[in-house]
């Protein structure tokens, strides 16, 4: 166990989002806006869905160049910044404590919470079982939309990765479905967080304290009722 | 939602022709004309020009996109592997007729009139003499199956045979030691290719498609074909190779796609 002193070093030093953390999340939010924007302006020039183009309001490029110069600038901020995440995640402890465990009864209870609009939200600290699950799963979805435009890029060089894919089509449509989900979960997402606007102040300050050294990511400074 | 297909006709390529590239140009030289504000002020498109506005246009900023598409291309001749083959399918799986694509649409193809044509070669070559169609189909011919992937996303299988592109190039005495290969089309398309590609296995300067000689729109007499490349990079209608160290940009590298286009 740490002493005392390092434990109170912890928590004068520890918020809910360090700023490594806020600054990781707002690039990326600037990387995914131009690769989806980018992205869908390159499905538009050979549509996978009869029913679905892009109007052009809402792409990134004038000409199919442009969309692809976009996507293949965006893909580095992306990619190198979501390096840095995991990395940071994982050496700092920070995806152990604030994702695992997930509890299968919970993720059901929290369901059931919310669909009654009674979940409660005053503690941004601890994320519930839901939570835990959807930014596990967009992690997941943002290493393999990486993975399938690797494959994209280059199914020839990286052949036994595309391979796995069955087919070029196939490629481009689990490229599609990654983008979909990240769509998805970014309208909920901003949703939420539009909502509950603590949470998105809390993106950009920091938001409460919290204490490292307790597993569960526990708060010690009950800093919610004075953020209000 | 249904699986986007395209309506066959007896008369085209099964594969209906892909316009969306042609159209773009179309609106390209549109756009160059309406900078001189004489359409635009008389017509709509000066509402399009209210609308249209692209930051990617403003010259500071395609600068620098143009600048990490270069140094795009240096990360692609890196990870480039020299020996590394393509996957190949089989004759089942290959789409006749092949799908058209050009900078224009099928019915502008000026067909090449095979008696008279001859590829001509420049640059650092010794033996400079043309070459007639006869001459390249007493060649030893080599066959590929490879995957056509055209930048838009579309892809099909396609059977390609003709003189292997380095064996063509050590017979007349191409210095392959120079860094570009370059091709001058009968439809004044330009495309080049980086010298590792040039000598890959897999690229071939294709006389036939599935046994038969290739059809005008698809690039009679003679084309490239590489496995490794996006599919503009491979020049139809070829008039002229030239081997060089010199970098010049070519036909869609000029309009801002990438220029090296590995796959």
């Amino acid at each position: 166990m740490a002493k005392p002193t390092n434990a109170s070093l912890a928590r004068t030093t520890s918020c809910l989002h360090p700023l490594p953390i806020r600054i990781i999340h707002w690039i990326n939010a600037i990387a995914i806006f131009i690769m989806i924007g980018s992205g869908w302006k390159i499905y538009n020039d050979d549509i996978i869905f009869s029913l679905l183009r892009f109007p052009d309001g809402i792409v990134i490029g004038k000409w199919a160049q442009y969309g692809l110069q976009w996507h293949f600038f965006g893909m580095w901020i992306f990619v190198l910044n979501g390096l840095a995440y995991l990395c940071y995640g994982i050496a700092t402890g920070r995806f152990r404590r604030k994702l695992f465990p997930i509890s299968v009864r919970e993720v059901f209870v929290t369901i059931a919470e919310a669909l009654r609009l009674r979940l409660r939200h005053d503690d941004l600290t601890h994320y519930n079982a839901v939570q835990k699950v959807l930014y596990l799963g967009i992690i997941m979805v943002g290493i393999l939309i990486v993975i399938s435009g690797l494959a994209l890029w280059k199914p020839v060089q990286f052949s036994e990765l595309a391979n796995l894919f069955g087919s070029f089509q196939n490629i481009r449509l689990v490229h599609f479905f990654c983008m979909s989900a990240i769509v998805i979960f970014i309208v909920v997402h901003v949703t939420l967080a539009l909502l509950v606007p603590k949470s998105l102040v809390a993106m950009l300050t920091g938001g409460p304290a919290i204490d490292d050294e307790a597993t569960g990511g526990a708060r010690i400074v009950p800093g919610i009722e004075t953020m209000r | 939602m249904a699986i986007h297909t395209r309506t066959p006709s007896i008369f085209r390529p099964q594969t209906p022709v892909d316009q969306s590239v042609l159209t773009e140009t179309r609106k390209l030289v549109d756009c160059i004309n309406r900078r001189g504000l004489l359409r635009g002020a008389v017509s709509l498109g000066a509402l399009t020009m209210l609308t249209g506005c692209d930051v990617s246009e403003i010259d500071p900023v395609q600068k620098a996109l143009r600048a990490v598409s270069a140094w795009n291309d240096g990360l692609q001749e890196a990870i480039f592997r020299k020996h590394h083959l393509a996957p190949t399918f089989s004759p089942s799986q290959v789409a006749k007729p092949p799908r058209f694509n050009a900078y224009y649409p099928i019915e502008d193809v000026t067909p090449v009139d095979g008696a008279t044509w001859t590829l001509e070669l420049a640059g650092r070559i010794e033996d400079k003499q043309p070459w007639t169609a006869q001459r390249l189909y007493d060649l030893p011919e080599q066959e590929i199956i490879i995957r056509h992937v055209c930048v838009e996303g579309w892809d099909y299988i396609g059977q390609w045979s003709g003189p292997n592109l380095r064996d063509f190039l050590q017979r007349v005495g191409a210095d392959l030691t120079a860094k570009y290969v370059y091709f001058i089309c009968a439809d004044d398309y330009t495309e080049s290719i980086d010298m590792p590609t040039t000598v890959h296995p897999q690229t071939i300067l294709a006389t036939k498609y599935a046994g038969q000689i290739i059809g005008d729109p698809f690039g009679y007499p003679l084309r490239l074909r590489t496995a490794t490349k996006l599919g503009y990079k491979n020049a139809k209608w070829i008039k002229a190779i030239e081997v060089t160290n010199d970098f010049r940009d070519t036909y869609w590298s000029e309009r801002g796609f990438n220029w090296y286009a590995g796959i």
